[in-house]
């Protein structure tokens, strides 16, 4: 067997598996800090079209980049606002974020569907990049992929070593009892939940840039769905996201080589794939409920209001 | 020293809240290195106002006085600048974190993990609160909990110490160690705010008192020179109701429970193992424990909300162990949870509904054409009068109770069904004095009429005064029951602790 002939499949497996890294790795802090939001899809989706929109209209691929994380964070403002400060049922205003987000990317989104853009550039290294099999795989993907990889660890620093980490889990473990000794347990999650839209715009903003470098309306396509699925996948672990997302990106691409290799199973069936292993994943993972509740963050979902 | 200026002084302080007055100037003076008690029934504002000395609240109006200056604490943290630590009722704990981290979580200043560990070393062994920084809170005990906030506390070099009813979670062994180290730290001058409703502790412990009722300060003593009885009067109001004790059991057994085994669903649960015994009518069995050691799996298996092989559990001798709630209410079971709001009662349904969803069947509040409003009226009219429930109508919702109102409530609604067998969780938990003596009073009775009763607590005194016989549950371990005569709190005490435990299931076997 020929192992290069592999390596164009891997790589797409890289760039399948980013966004869901990028958008996961923001909702697992999100969720470390004790807040749900299940706006993720809307976020990407809103990430995506700034992104693209910012770019074709400036031409720098950095505004692009820029203006959506700008997007994500803005969404879960919002987000924030209507569930820490109006204390509104998180997931109720998740979903609604999510169906907002849709709506509100096509519209904006209506004038640049079709348009053609250049894709983020690739970080070629010369020499580096020429090695065999290890260079292209390596190198010469864009500044997001390694950024993606790269947060994993910062994350995980961060939220282990690191005295600010450490807030932000206790608030999420129990919120009563963080107040109690006196963290600001509104003002960490909102920092949390507006570091998750950034990630999730960001990832939105790799898929209309880099991924397909085109905006098509509800290009997410559940990816926003299957990243909250795998915080719970990883058990709330760093490096579980990264395994997780890496994984899901293969069984996305597999199923479109199979497709391709013309596989007697029909099409529709193969495009459920990733669906129904998120589907499958979460139902075994949740067999054991007392698993699920001694590693995810105690608080929550649960609305917090002290007492004055 | 007395010509200084006090450590604390509270001058006229007052709490509004929306209804109820929780603090009603009140005055208090706190000198250095002094163990001053704050006395007072549930909802007198103790909380309340140890929570505006902390400063997570916020006075209506009034003054503190720090070393003589005027005082406004922003939040916890401007408050342990100060030298002011709080150990909490319910511990402020992250069950999910270590023990490091959770002290790292109560500091101001950032200390390196390593140094962090040796500080706590050092500060655990010097007061005698060993510690070991890498566990998970979740695996530790109540009073290891305890001890986590204490050196919490100590590690900022506090001069005012409070501590929000420390015992009433701990074994008596670790009161006295509670106590010696208390002591150490006034000796130190240290000054500690003690807040108990347990009379005999503060008597021991504590070298001035200051007594709260409704929000107000009643009176200020020593509570050295005073007797129990005397203080009570002053917490209560009104002299407490001497109970007279129970009876003996008759010679038909109505519980009986044979080799139960469960495995908990809850993470952090305890598992059941092999637990045997049985409850005759017309008496009165305590089980004793520290919380978190199997009672709530206990409760839940005996209940019907958990389920079991049918033969383990008989009610009347019926096996009954796969039986729902319902179905062991019309054995003649009566059942009050431990966790009033969510299990005695759904919180936000009026007091009627409650009413009916125990005791719709036994009652007979459902006719053919839906539910018998008119009885069901008259029932929780009855249970009201009859058992002192302060409502301003049936059609209160269940939550907006208070604890020992509700409590009270729930105790009256089972009694009201007429059961042969009534198992109670926490009967008096977070109920005041008074109401707990009524609803001793009518636990006593209803044994007295043979009724079998089963009382699971954590309030020795309750279960010494109560009971016909008492064992002790640990572990998920069940000891053997013993008459109380040949019990006291030191025993079982020592059968809390597991090793305890595992000694007599050694000489069982």
């Amino acid at each position: 067997m020929n192992i290069e002939a592999y390596i164009p499949v891997l790589i797409t497996v890289i760039n399948a598996a980013t966004p869901l890294l990028l958008a996961a790795l923001g909702e697992l802090v999100v969720e470390k800090s004790g807040v749900l939001n299940l706006g993720v899809e809307g976020m990407m989706l809103m990430g995506a079209v700034a992104g693209f929109a910012i770019t074709i209209v400036t031409g720098s691929a950095i505004l692009g980049l820029a203006a959506a994380i700008c997007a994500g964070a803005l969404m879960a403002l919002i987000f924030g606002f209507l569930t820490l400060t109006l204390l509104s049922n998180q997931v109720a205003t998740g979903l609604a974020l999510t169906l907002f987000g849709v709506g509100l990317s096509a519209l904006i989104g209506v004038n640049f569907v079709g348009t053609p853009v250049d894709a983020l550039p690739k970080l070629v290294i010369p020499v580096l990049s020429d090695i065999p099999i290890l260079g292209p795989l390596l190198f010469g993907h864009d500044a997001l992929v390694y950024f993606s990889i790269a947060m994993v660890f910062v994350i995980n620093y961060w939220l282990y070593k690191t005295r600010s980490g450490l807030k932000l889990r206790a608030v999420g473990e129990s919120h009563e009892a963080a107040h109690a000794l006196g963290h600001h347990v509104i003002r960490i999650r909102y920092m949390a939940v507006i570091f998750g839209g950034m990630m999730a715009g960001l990832a939105g903003a790799f898929l209309s840039l880099s991924y397909t470098p085109m905006w098509v309306e509800n290009m997410s396509a559940g990816r926003g769905w299957i990243a909250l699925a795998l915080v719970v996948f990883a058990s709330w672990k760093t490096g579980r996201v990264l395994l997780g997302a890496y994984l899901f990106g293969g069984i996305t691409i597999m199923q479109l080589f199979l497709q391709g290799m013309g596989v007697n199973i029909p099409s529709q069936i193969l495009s459920m794939l990733p669906y129904l292993v998120t589907i499958l994943v979460l139902v075994l993972i949740s067999r054991d409920s007392s698993k699920i509740s001694s590693a995810a963050p105690a608080s929550l979902g649960k609305i917090f209001h002290p007492t004055q | 020293m007395s010509d200084q200026s006090p450590l604390l002084r509270l001058e006229s302080i007052s709490k509004q809240y929306p209804g109820c007055l929780a603090n009603d100037n009140v005055s208090l003076i706190i000198k250095s290195g002094e163990i001053h008690a704050l006395l007072g029934e549930n909802g007198a504002g103790k909380s309340t106002l140890v929570k505006i000395i902390y400063g997570l609240l916020k006075p209506s109006s009034g003054q503190l006085y720090w070393k003589g200056k005027p005082l406004h604490v922003d939040g916890p943290s401007a408050a342990r600048a100060l030298g002011i630590g709080m150990v909490f009722q319910h511990f402020s704990l992250f069950e999910a974190l270590t023990v490091a981290e959770n002290i790292a979580l109560g500091l101001d200043e950032h200390i390196p993990e390593k140094q962090l560990h040796e500080k706590i070393t050092q500060v655990s062994h010097a007061y005698g609160l060993p510690l070991e920084p890498k566990r998970e809170v979740h695996s530790l005990s109540v009073g290891e909990r305890q001890r986590i906030e204490i050196v919490r506390c100590l590690l900022q070099n506090p001069q005012l110490l409070i501590m929000d009813e420390p015992t009433s979670v701990l074994t008596p062994q670790e009161v006295q160690t509670l106590f010696a180290t208390l002591t150490k730290l006034s000796k130190e001058g240290c000054a500690i705010l003690y807040i108990s409703h347990k009379l005999d502790e503060i008597k021991q412990l504590c070298e001035a008192a200051t007594i709260l009722r409704d929000g107000a300060v009643v009176a200020e003593c020593d509570p050295r020179q005073e007797t129990a009885q005397s203080l009570a009067r002053l917490m209560i109001g009104t002299t407490p109701e001497i109970i007279s004790a129970a009876s003996s059991g008759l010679d038909k057994t109505m519980l009986s429970v044979r080799n139960l085994s469960i495995k908990s669903t809850e993470a952090f649960g305890t598992d059941l193992s092999d637990i045997s015994f049985q409850v005759n009518a017309g008496e009165i069995l305590g089980i004793a424990g520290v919380a978190g050691n199997g009672q709530t799996e206990l409760l839940n298996v005996l209940s019907g909300e958990t389920l079991t092989a049918a033969t383990s559990i008989e009610i009347n001798n019926q096996p009954c162990g796969n039986l729902s709630p319902v179905a062991r209410r019309q054995l003649g079971m009566a059942y009050v949870p431990e966790n009033r709001l969510g299990h005695g009662a759904v919180p936000s349904m009026d007091l009627i509904e409650n009413t009916i969803l125990t005791g719709y069947k036994k009652q007979k509040l459902i006719n053919k054409l839906g539910i018998d409003i008119k009885a069901s009226h008259d029932i929780t009219k009855s249970i009201r009068d009859g058992f002192k429930v302060k409502s301003s109508g049936a059609e209160d919702e269940a939550q907006s109770l208070s604890g020992g109102n509700l409590q009270k409530f729930i105790v009256g609604r089972e009694i009201t069904q007429k059961p042969e067998l009534l198992i109670l969780g926490q009967p008096t938990w977070g109920v005041d004095a008074g109401s707990a003596a009524a609803i001793h009073q009518q636990i006593i009775q209803l044994a007295q009429s043979g009724v079998a009763v089963l009382i699971i607590s954590q309030d020795l005194d309750e279960l010494l005064t109560l009971s016909n016989k008492i064992a002790v549950i640990s572990a998920g371990h069940l000891s053997e029951f013993k008459p109380v005569e040949t019990v006291d709190a030191e025993s079982l005490g020592l059968l809390m602790g597991s090793a305890a435990i595992e000694e007599t299931h050694v000489t069982q076997a």
